[in-house]
């Protein structure tokens, strides 16, 4: 995977050594955050390994030239960043370059981590339970993007905050998709609203007046993955939406997009399209565990700003947590000068 | 629609108009926009700069023919070698072995393993006659097995069930047991999703496969997959002796470079592509479609097939027999026109599909509110009574102020619409007399109007 760099060699044992050294590194950080920083940072191992792991062997030489500014260029490129983002972050650091007179690797390393977390902070709006009953959070999302797992960790997340919540299988289309959202609600101990096949938007609509019935705080309605491009589908998940406000004039409160980390520039069309259809208020980043890319958040933050509500960075029924771009960038540059020993 | 190639090429080639070859320097500038292209539709890096080394050596030199442009030159250059690269023939399954012929699948999650399972079922079913049983190993995953299980019944094919207690192992062994006592040809194994730095579940599949022994191992890929196609590829490469690729939701807008990664970095043939949800959406994969849509090029062969999906062909049919008998073109006629156009995916997944610059050409003339107006014009003939909209001559002023109230327009819509409607009524008058050409005259003066 790093053939294109000019010392294949050395680039996976300075990821290696980055990510074994990571345990000891989060001692400072307080006991209850430690767990998730610590999680963070396993999940995003693979992502380090492309930006940290790359990166080490680039900041390893001493100078700033070119050659490394453009070295940096294809990292940032094979991260998914995207042209633009890419363009936009490079144009930054060569000002920093010459205006705050960096020399070293280290320095620029810095600076990159810098404008990298200008870039995200914006999108750093962690999702705001409101006190609307019930608080209604629709969900979409492409194919296999994980919309029904993302929905059993977020009940999971909800349940910790002390709300109740009630789910509503709104992919009515899927083979099987009903099934697997019960099992999770009973994971989670959490009631599941279903209907044997029919229209999603009557599921939403059932579900939502059963959360009144019972004076629960919080509606997650999932929906079936669709396509931007299926014209039909869109329409259906618009009149979702609609008959959500139908049901509760003040809603849905929140329209979540689940995007999967594995997909490339595509993810600024589905945000587009997807914005456009349902209005989407906040975004959920799934299997960034595992895939070398965190890269796409930076594409989305340059591109179509949505605030990014949790990343899923592992399996585990925990491994969904709300973003922090602080810690997000951290996690993805902490070792990077330690591991060119 | 700045993405597409020959449009940004044609920006670096206004400054070498006129130069008789391209050479290692007119090239230089060139080069970057296809490497940009390229990677704007997500093909990995390394790839990318493999590719470009390799176009370069086989452009550098080439004559400009004719009345080409240095730039499309260079694009028919690329073009090719992108449909080289991505393989010629198509390449079937092989099941040319003692039945059961065992076929694996593999992938990450959400890659479309199950949907793919029962596509494949189908296909084997319907157009091979054969005898199929599938059978689920993902015992992780809520209601994987209940997903296969369905999607099974839908396809037609037998379903081995399996519980989530068992061994994925074990669960493909009874399986292919069952199978050769049951005389299948057949067995489909869909195994769970599993990302490839996974290394228990990469040690399952390669057990799976080593008990199994499958005569094709197949390899599921989103085509929406970004640069980490290439790494996820390479792994799974290097832990299954993969036999072909399957390339799904390719009926996405994505541009789908994956497929370039995946192709380059497996070697191993790409079989199908999956479009949609319904299980007959399995085709045979088309390289140079691909390189087109890779490029932006548009995918004019693609709009002719979703044209020819989208319309009803029976309907279609009564449409041209209607013509042929002489009877009039009504207003119920003009609806079906325009709900057929909406099936297809609006005027504005047309004009996506069209090469750039038609599609700006297009999207210019109409200002984007096409769409709207569409709908505006389908409200109105819902709001005219059955007889009103056999006989649009009855419409006279009261008619028209009610239906004007009824779809919330005002009326000189309903008589915009009326005068549209007038024209294509006097276009297919003319073509029921076989006046193909006389046709084409009258449709010049009746588009621009009948958009806005």
């Amino acid at each position: 995977m790093f053939g294109f760099l000019k010392k294949p060699g050395a680039s996976p044992d300075a990821a290696q050594q980055a990510t074994t050294a990571q345990p000891g590194d989060s001692e400072a950080t307080p006991a209850p955050k430690r767990s998730w920083t610590e999680r963070l940072k396993a999940g995003l191992a693979r992502t380090r390994q492309q930006l940290g792991g790359g990166l080490a062997s680039l900041f390893s030489r001493r100078k700033i030239d070119e050659d490394l500014l453009e070295e940096l260029e294809t990292t940032l490129l094979m991260a998914d960043c995207g042209v633009e983002a890419t363009t936009h972050l490079l144009t930054q650091l060569r000002q920093r370059w010459k205006r705050d007179r960096l020399e070293t690797g280290e320095q620029l390393q810095a600076a990159l981590a810098d404008e990298l977390h200008a870039l995200l902070a914006p999108l750093e709006k962690p999702l705001q339970i409101g006190t609307q009953s019930p608080f209604i959070i629709m969900v979409a999302g492409v194919n296999g993007s994980g919309k029904t797992t993302s929905i059993g960790k977020l009940a999971r997340w909800l349940q910790a905050q002390g709300k109740s919540v009630l789910l509503a299988a709104g992919d009515t289309f899927r083979a099987a998709a009903r099934e697997q959202l019960v099992t999770w609600g009973e994971r989670n101990g959490v009631t599941v609203i279903a209907q044997e096949s029919g229209d999603p938007a009557a599921v939403v609509f059932d579900a939502i007046q059963a959360a009144r019935a019972r004076g629960i705080d919080v509606v997650l309605a999932d929906t079936a993955g669709r396509l931007p491009t299926q014209l039909h589908l869109m329409e259906e998940i618009a009149k979702v939406r609609r008959v959500i406000a139908k049901a509760e004039p003040s809603g849905p409160h929140e329209v979540l997009l689940v995007l999967d980390a594995n997909i490339g520039q595509n993810a600024l069309q589905q945000v587009k399209a997807f914005d456009a259809a349902i209005g989407v208020t906040g975004l959920i980043v799934t299997k960034l565990d595992g895939t070398a890319k965190g890269g796409v958040i930076a594409a989305i933050a340059r591109q179509t700003p949505k605030p990014l509500r949790f990343i899923g960075v592992g399996e585990g029924i925990d491994d969904l947590q709300p973003f922090e771009a602080r810690s997000f960038v951290e996690a993805l540059f902490e070792e990077g000068p330690r591991s060119t020993a | 629609m700045l993405d597409n190639l020959t449009h940004r090429l044609a920006k670096v080639v206004k400054t070498l108009r006129g130069q008789a070859r391209l050479t290692e320097e007119n090239i230089q500038e060139m080069m970057r926009e296809v490497r940009l292209a390229l990677l704007e539709a997500d093909v990995a890096l390394p790839v990318v700069k493999n590719f470009i080394a390799k176009v370069k050596e086989k452009a550098v030199g080439q004559e400009v023919v004719g009345s080409l442009t240095p730039g499309q030159a260079l694009v028919g250059v690329v073009h090719r070698e992108l449909t080289d690269l991505m393989g010629g023939a198509h390449a079937g399954l092989n099941l040319a072995v003692q039945p059961p012929a065992i076929i694996l699948m593999a992938g990450l999650q959400g890659a479309g393993k199950t949907t793919t399972t029962g596509k494949i079922g189908k296909l084997l079913r319907d157009r091979m006659k054969k005898k199929v049983l599938a059978v689920s190993t993902d015992v992780y995953r809520p209601a994987a097995i209940a997903q296969l299980q369905t999607v099974s019944q839908q396809a037609g094919v037998d379903f081995f069930p399996s519980k989530t207690t068992d061994k994925p192992v074990e669960i493909a062994l009874a399986a292919v047991d069952y199978a050769r006592r049951h005389y299948y040809d057949v067995v489909l194994v869909d195994t769970a999703g599993r990302l490839a730095i996974d290394a228990a579940m990469m040690e399952e599949i390669k057990a799976l496969h080593a008990n199994l022994k499958p005569i094709e191992t197949l390899f599921v890929v989103d085509a929406m997959l970004g640069q980490d196609a290439v790494n996820t590829a390479r792994a799974f490469n290097e832990a299954l002796p993969l036999t072909g690729v399957v390339l799904t939701k390719l009926d996405g807008d994505a541009r789908g470079g994956a497929a370039l990664s995946v192709r380059e970095v497996t070697g191993k043939p790409i079989k199908f592509s999956g479009v949609g949800e319904k299980l007959t959406g399995l085709e045979e994969f088309h390289p140079e479609r691909m390189a087109s849509r890779i490029l932006g090029m548009g995918d004019i062969l693609g709009l002719v097939e979703e044209a020819q999906r989208g319309v009803d062909a029976d309907q279609a049919k009564a449409m041209a027999q209607k013509l042929k008998s002489g009877k009039g073109f009504d207003l119920n006629d003009f609806k079906d026109q325009i709900a057929q156009m909406r099936k297809m995916g609006g005027i504005a997944s047309l004009l996506d599909k069209l090469p750039a610059q038609f599609g700006q050409m297009a999207g210019q003339l109409q200002g984007g509110v096409e769409e709207n107006a569409i709908r505006r014009i389908e409200g109105i003939i819902n709001s005219m009574t059955p007889l009103e909209r056999s006989k649009p001559e009855i419409l006279k002023a009261s008619r028209k102020r009610r239906i004007a109230a009824g779809a919330g327009v005002p009326v000189q819509e309903i008589n915009r619409l009326l005068n549209q409607f007038e024209q294509t009524q006097k276009v297919m008058k003319q073509f029921s007399k076989g006046g193909m050409q006389k046709m084409m005259r009258g449709m010049k003066g009746m588009f621009p109007g009948m958009m806005r």
